[in-house]
């Protein structure tokens, strides 16, 4: 049932091209037809399967001769980003509305990445999984190289790139963790199960890892991230910031970590104070945590001010990863949630209600607007989009970033006072943007527009409800979505990680 | 030795008798009779009994499979042999209904002629392991190829690239001959089983050093592997469309195919290795060499390209280079892995130079430029542009992805888990990673670049439209269902052995 998400999405698409042009209306409403659909049977699925552990969706041999299967599978991990996906989908599209350009074959794109998206997350087989997961890559460079604003073909181009590169890294330790358990199988949980040599995944596991990270926008990688999302359209930022880095993150828990968890064992010996990949991964999360929000504080362009803010929460997964207990790592699940729906709103604020109004996202001209006076509805939804980016209370994001620290500091009591120090800084950049976007700064001569800004439209008052309304639900309730990952990350498909370096 | 009379030997060769009988017919009914009609029907006509003769024997291949061995390889019939031969015809069916729409000649009928000549060469090519039937099929090959490049009478370009494909070709014969002629000396025979028996020894004569340097310099111009890659640009360039896909696909399948069967059987014995960090010298060490050259200059130089051909030249490079590797591995699993990769490329090739030729039939040149907003002048071939383009970049679920991660499974699985070729997987891995720039610049200028504003309207000739989707289905169903060639493959190296 849940393999439907993916073929629905893919037949959408094929659909989609057989659609007349000129009938964008249709267009539109077809593919949010589409998306609803896919979220409706993730939900039902969600609602019927409320144990978490891993249950075959799809299973048929692909190439028999290398062992290769056609094998879907979901557990509550899984689980968790399809329904990430699904809501950001709908709201994606509900952001764009207003594409008149080539609006069919925005569509068509849109729905593929979808898919492939809901592919990566599903699949139980390494090779189908990265199948899936290259997919990816192609209507992202269209999406962003046709539809994009600021300096779109190079944006484009610099993704491609990285994710290619990131992917050439994983497709090396996929082949030879294949080739040496034997060329038999490409199942996840057969080979997680071969007794790879220490030696090797101590070379394999960086390799996977960082692969998988640099679409996950880990520091020192992360430089695609930020031009990547300014140049995008907003759907295409909110899709890339919303699931699409969480493919790296998911990657890195579900591959990099499960088939090599010795990989994460000591080295044996202390470089800088670094005795293992663990630590050095660790190391570099917190980098990125404190040098994106760092970074995000001194921006001119608003929507560089969220893509290095994105870049600062990918650093909190990665964190909650490497703490390598069940707190911390469920943690980071939570937050793969939390950041893909606040990145997604805070991207969709940035990009349909402010820049495709104003058609500026530069901050000092934005406080000259006093935008709050005339679009309130998104000064209102920046604040709380804000708010619980921050990590205030009964958001989703405090829970994850609670539990992520929690978990900090049992592992790296040091860096958790780093950590610390990062989210204060996080306060400070959202606050800066939010006065200088909306608020009338203090000395500065007002230039309001003259031609009133067309009001906020349905479409993007629905799209922000639902996105508002799924970060404050998992922030009260956020047993809800803990109560199928922590039984997952219990499987027996982690058993690996949990008696390798688990603490 | 069994004795054997002539109708055996002519039964036996039937398919290429079918073959040689049609491009006769083909020539002789141009003179007759089809010189009356328009230039079109009269090629439409002429590519029609070429392909009728060419079905004719792909039927007599699979309806009538042989299983043979002539004096010791002089004449092979088994089921690789008969593979490889029907993926060069149907190859060259591709071929002959591409050139239907081109207009570069009046010379029909000869034009149809030097093609099946060159397809009848491939197909002793395929079923030999005898140096001097490889020599004198490789030379009936090459100078129909020579003169398919120089057809183009009224372009001095064309006459350019011709000459130079043949002084190199020429010189690539002469190394090839001297190899052959050392290995002969050495050995007493031609056959390659009882070359490799005879060359057997714990030491590598310094003579089999030569011949193994020459004859690998020999088919490293055939397959435009780097450093002998020079002709390959001008060539590609510079040839009608048609002989440029022809010298692009179904050449490249029968070389590859024939130059695994000369290193792998041969020379077996005098393999040595090319595992680091402790080299061991052999024929394998000089091909993963000319592999790695190949793989980084094809791909770097590929990048600075503004004309498609040119592009697709380095690109062919770049691909010549990761091939070599299945050779490098030589197991029987790595010539499956070798098979899918030369044939899903060679289809994608093909592919692209189709679309080039009817890009360049509406706007004059294959400047990378003349592509500019093609997706929304002609969304049918840009999507067809597309798919081969991926292909050769190697995104999945198209053939090319498939083909890669197979070669590559098989070559790092050739050393049985020591992992010894490993820095050859990662280097090609990481050039492909270069690939995917400049192949989504092509891409680019297809669907996000808008067209120039006087850009004609355009119009794509049925019968290419036709060809074109069937070739992207192809490209589109092996990558997605790969089990169906790579068990047909598999079966026959299962049955020949290698």
């Amino acid at each position: 049932m849940l393999a439907w998400t993916i073929y629905i999405s893919f037949v959408g698409a094929a659909a989609m091209l057989l659609m007349p042009r000129s009938s964008v209306a249709s267009v539109r409403i077809f593919a949010l037809l589409t998306t609803v659909v896919g979220f409706a049977i993730t939900l039902s699925y969600f609602l019927m399967h409320r144990t978490g552990e891993m249950l075959t969706i799809a299973r048929v041999p692909w190439i028999p001769s290398l062992g290769i299967e056609f094998h879907l599978a979901a557990d509550g991990i899984s689980l968790t980003l399809v329904l990430l996906t699904g809501i950001i989908a709908i709201t994606g599209i509900l952001f764009s509305w207003n594409i008149e350009e080539r609006t069919k074959e925005f569509f068509v794109l849109y729905l593929l990445l979808i898919g492939a998206v809901y592919g990566v997350f599903l699949s139980y087989d390494l090779f189908l999984l990265f199948v899936f997961y290259e997919i990816v890559i192609i209507p992202k460079y269209f999406l962003i190289a046709i539809w994009g604003s600021t300096r779109r073909e190079y944006g484009a181009m610099k993704l491609a790139i990285y994710s290619f590169v990131g992917s050439a890294m994983v497709l090396i330790g996929l082949i030879a963790a294949y080739v040496v358990a034997g060329a038999k199988s490409t199942s996840i949980s057969q080979l997680a199960q071969f007794p790879f040599s220490p030696h090797f995944q101590l070379w394999v596991f960086p390799l996977v890892f960082i692969g998988f990270a640099i679409l996950a926008g880990m520091w020192p990688m992360h430089t695609w991230a930020p031009t990547g999302h300014v140049a995008a359209p907003t759907a295409a930022s909110m899709l890339l910031a919303g699931v699409v880095m969480k493919l790296g993150a998911y990657g890195c828990l579900r591959v990099a970590m499960v088939l090599f968890p010795l990989g994460l064992g000591p080295w044996g010996f202390h470089v800088f104070g670094l005795g293992s990949w663990r630590d050095v991964f660790a190391l570099l999360a917190v980098i990125g945590i404190i040098y994106g929000a760092l970074v995000a504080l001194v921006q001119k362009d608003f929507k560089f001010v969220i893509g290095y803010s994105s870049v600062s929460h990918m650093g909190f997964i990665l964190l909650g990863l490497m703490t390598l207990n069940q707190i911390g790592i469920s943690g980071a699940v939570l937050q793969m949630f939390s950041h893909g729906i606040l990145a997604g709103l805070l991207f969709a604020v940035v990009g349909r209600m402010v820049y495709a109004r104003t058609h500026t996202r530069d901050l000092a001209a934005l406080n000259t607007m006093n935008l709050h006076k005339i679009i309130p509805f998104a000064a209102v939804t920046f604040v709380l989009a804000g708010m619980a980016s921050m990590g205030l209370p009964g958001f989703s994001g405090f829970v994850a970033e609670l539990m992520i620290l929690i978990g900090v500091w049992r592992a790296y009591p040091l860096l958790a006072l780093c950590v610390g120090f990062g989210i204060v800084v996080g306060v400070v950049y959202i606050w800066r943007a939010m006065q200088k976007a909306f608020f009338l700064g203090a000395d500065v001569q007002p230039n309001i527009p003259h031609s009133p800004l067309p009001p906020i439209t349905l479409p993007e008052r629905i799209g922000a409800v639902i996105l508002i309304a799924s970060s404050v639900l998992v922030g009260l309730y956020p047993q809800m979505l803990l109560n199928i990952v922590i039984p997952a990350l219990n499987s027996p498909l982690f058993d690996g990680l949990r008696k390798g370096s688990w603490q | 030795m069994i004795a054997i009379n002539n109708a055996q030997l002519l039964r036996l060769a039937l398919p290429e008798v079918i073959v040689v009988t049609t491009a006769l017919i083909v020539m002789a009914a141009d003179f007759l009779f089809l010189h009356r009609f328009n230039s079109h029907v009269r090629f439409f006509l002429a590519a029609g009994l070429g392909v009728l003769g060419c079905t004719g024997a792909i039927l007599r291949i699979i309806l009538a499979p042989e299983l043979a061995n002539i004096f010791n390889g002089v004449l092979l019939s088994n089921p690789l042999t008969q593979l490889v031969q029907i993926a060069v015809l149907v190859l060259t069916i591709f071929t002959l209904l591409f050139s239907v729409d081109s207009t570069f000649t009046q010379h029909v009928g000869e034009f149809v002629l030097l093609l099946l000549v060159a397809t009848t060469g491939m197909m002793f090519l395929a079923g030999t392991q005898d140096l001097l039937v490889i020599f004198i099929s490789l030379e009936l090959l090459s100078l129909s190829l020579y003169i398919l490049v120089a057809f183009n009478k009224s372009s001095a370009q064309s006459w350019e690239a011709a000459l130079k494909y043949f002084l190199f070709g020429g010189m690539s014969a002469a190394f090839l001959l001297f190899g052959f002629s050392v290995l002969y000396g050495l050995s007493n025979s031609t056959s390659l089983p009882f070359i490799a028996a005879a060359i057997h020894g714990p030491t590598l004569n310094p003579l089999l050093v030569i011949a193994i340097v020459t004859t690998a310099i020999g088919f490293g111009f055939k397959i435009a592997a780097a450093p002998f890659h020079f002709w390959a640009p001008d060539v590609y360039q510079a040839a009608p469309a048609p002989s440029a896909a022809f010298i692009a696909s179904g050449s490249k399948v029968a070389s590859f195919f024939l130059f695994f069967q000369v290193m792998a059987i041969g020379l077996a014995g005098a393999e040595g290795t090319a595992t680091l960090p402790d080299l061991v010298r052999g024929w394998v060490p000089v091909l993963a060499l000319m592999s790695t050259v190949s793989m980084l200059l094809g791909n770097l130089v590929a990048i600075r390209q503004s004309s498609l051909r040119r592009l697709l030249a380095y690109s062919a490079i770049a691909h010549a280079g990761t091939m070599l590797l299945a050779i490098v591995a030589h197991t029987q699993l790595s010539l499956a892995a070798l098979l899918y990769y030369v044939i899903t490329y060679a289809l994608a090739t093909l592919g692209a130079f189709a679309v080039i030729s009817v890009v360049e039939q509406q706007m004059g040149n294959d400047e990378l430029s003349s592509f500019d907003g093609l997706g929304r002048q002609a969304p049918m071939l840009s999507f067809c542009l597309a798919t081969f383009i991926l292909s050769l970049a190697g995104i999945p679920p198209l053939a090319g992805f498939f083909a890669k991660f197979y070669l590559f499974v098989t070559v790092l699985n050739a050393t049985s888990g020591s992992l010894g070729l490993l820095w050859l997987i990662v280097l090609a891995i990481a050039m492909s990673a270069v690939s995917l720039y400049y192949y989504l610049r092509v891409l680019k200028r297809v669907y996000v670049t808008p067209a120039a504003t006087n850009a004609p309207a355009f119009r794509t000739p049925a019968l290419t439209q036709i060809l074109l989707l069937v070739l992207a289905a192809a490209v589109i169903l092996l990558g997605c269902a790969p089990q169906l060639l790579l068990r047909w493959i598999d079966a026959a190296i299962q049955v020949s052995g290698l």
